[in-house]
């Protein structure tokens, strides 16, 4: 199966700390890994540094088979990370920010209506963003990701703020991953939670990744 | 997708959020309108003054009202993220540049069409020479939102973008002022070979800087 990321003793650098100090990491097509770890571990840089954000200072590293040393945007298009925040615009509603990130990326308006419907936002279409509660805009935060079609999703503490008929829709979302052909990443304090919808668990010890590969087996 | 896809879909994205937040019409034409009529209020009673003046204080009202446009374009990719969002979108540099000067450029139309009618009302002006006071009008604006877009991005990332985009971007913007006020004055006075120069000045400044512009913004956008 090939790979779609490859690190190996990735190092990246905020300032002059060292957030991932020698990261060797596999995921191929249709996983669904659980990174875990303390705060400061460096998961989100590691989700960030996957999505190109920030850039890889030393080692090697290739996502969706761009290599993230020399070329760090051309795997964005086949990319989504939902973050801490929702990368939406306040004065537009969540069906025009969910248009505005699937036409971005080259897909149809059908992917946003799609992944409007499949997060239950479909009540919520013409409301704009800025009235969206926390919880709301989690939901709309993975279907700006979902409406982008991509092959490798990033998810950073996606359960946080999400009531339990969110994390249902959510667990739906990441276990569909495989038969989507896609791969997911996911970051989360929630182990329980998780580790019930992971294929396989990466433990994040101070930026390296120490416990690699503790297969879970496919769910 | 193609690049004018690409910018009409980005220059769509911010010309709808400034009609639903309505900032340029209740706060950027506003500003421009009230600094027209302290500029009328302060060399009043002499009329005179105002019809020869009235070109540069035109220009100066255009420049600072675009300082406030440029802020706001930039300030709406600040909250949630956006600006990550935009660099995740998987849209192309140039056409993030030219989506989101497009906009401010076509805010920045919709002033100058009101500050010339107040100009014409107040100032007592009569614009004869339409031509190519419309066309040095154009290629200013154009000028102006590219390179108010590009120190925008420039200063994007940092706390003191507010105060830090009009110092750097003032001083580049003089030959805009100077251009724009002799062209229109040309214009005013029915002269309209000696605006042409003043016209081919403006478009150069701004194809030069749109094609800086164009360059520029992906990899400054990456670093802000």
């Amino acid at each position: 199966m090939p790979a779609v990321v490859r690190l190996r003793s990735a190092v990246c650098l905020l300032g002059r700390f060292p957030a991932l100090a020698g990261v060797d990491l596999d995921a191929a097509s249709g996983e669904i890994v659980l990174l875990s770890g303390a705060n400061g571990a460096g998961k989100t840089t590691l989700l960030r540094l996957l999505a190109g954000l920030v850039p890889l200072y030393s080692g090697e590293g290739t996502v969706l088979g761009h290599d993230l040393a020399r070329d760090r945007r051309s795997a964005r298009r086949d990319l989504a990370l939902v973050g801490h925040e929702t990368f939406c615009y306040d004065d537009l509603t969540v069906r025009e920010n969910l248009w505005f990130a699937a036409r971005a990326a080259g897909r149809d308006t059908g992917a946003a209506d799609t992944a409007l419907e499949r997060l239950g936002l479909t009540r919520l279409a013409d409301v704009v963003h800025g009235r969206l509660s926390a919880g709301q805009r989690r939901r709309l935060a993975v279907a700006v990701a979902l409406s982008r079609d991509p092959r490798l999703l990033l998810l950073d503490e996606p359960h946080a703020g999400l009531d339990a008929d969110g994390r249902a829709v959510l667990d739906d979302v990441v276990r569909a991953a495989p038969a989507e052909h896609r791969t997911v990443l996911l970051a989360s304090h929630e182990l329980e939670h998780a580790r019930a919808v992971a294929t396989r668990e990466v433990v994040i010890t101070a930026g390296q990744a120490q416990l690699a590969s503790k297969d879970r087996g496919t769910l | 997708m193609n690049l004018w896809r690409e910018v009409r879909l980005v220059a769509a994205k911010d010309l709808r959020i400034e009609a639903r937040s309505r900032v340029t019409v209740q706060q950027i034409i506003p500003f421009g309108l009230i600094v027209l009529l302290l500029f009328a209020f302060a060399l009043d009673p002499d009329r005179g003054i105002l019809r020869r003046v009235a070109p540069g204080l035109f220009w100066v009202t255009v420049l600072l009202a675009a300082l406030l446009a440029v802020s706001r374009s930039f300030a709406i990719e600040a909250d949630n993220g956006a600006r990550d969002g935009l660099r995740l979108s998987g849209l192309d540099g140039p056409a993030l540049f030219l989506g989101k000067a497009a906009a401010v450029a076509i805010e920045l139309l919709a002033l100058e069409v009101v500050l010339a009618a107040t100009v014409v009302v107040v100032y007592g002006i009569e614009l004869n020479t339409l031509v190519p006071l419309i066309l040095a009008t154009l290629a200013a604006t154009v000028g102006v939102a590219a390179t108010g877009t590009l120190y925008g991005v420039l200063a994007a990332g940092l706390r003191v973008r507010e105060t830090l985009v009009p110092v750097l971007l003032l001083p580049v913007v003089a030959p805009v002022l100077l251009g724009a006020t002799r062209a229109w004055e040309a214009a005013i006075d029915g002269i309209p070979s000696d605006a042409w120069p003043w016209v081919a000045l403006l478009t150069v400044f701004a194809i030069l800087f749109t094609a800086i512009g164009m360059l520029a913004f992906g990899p400054l956008l990456e670093e802000a």
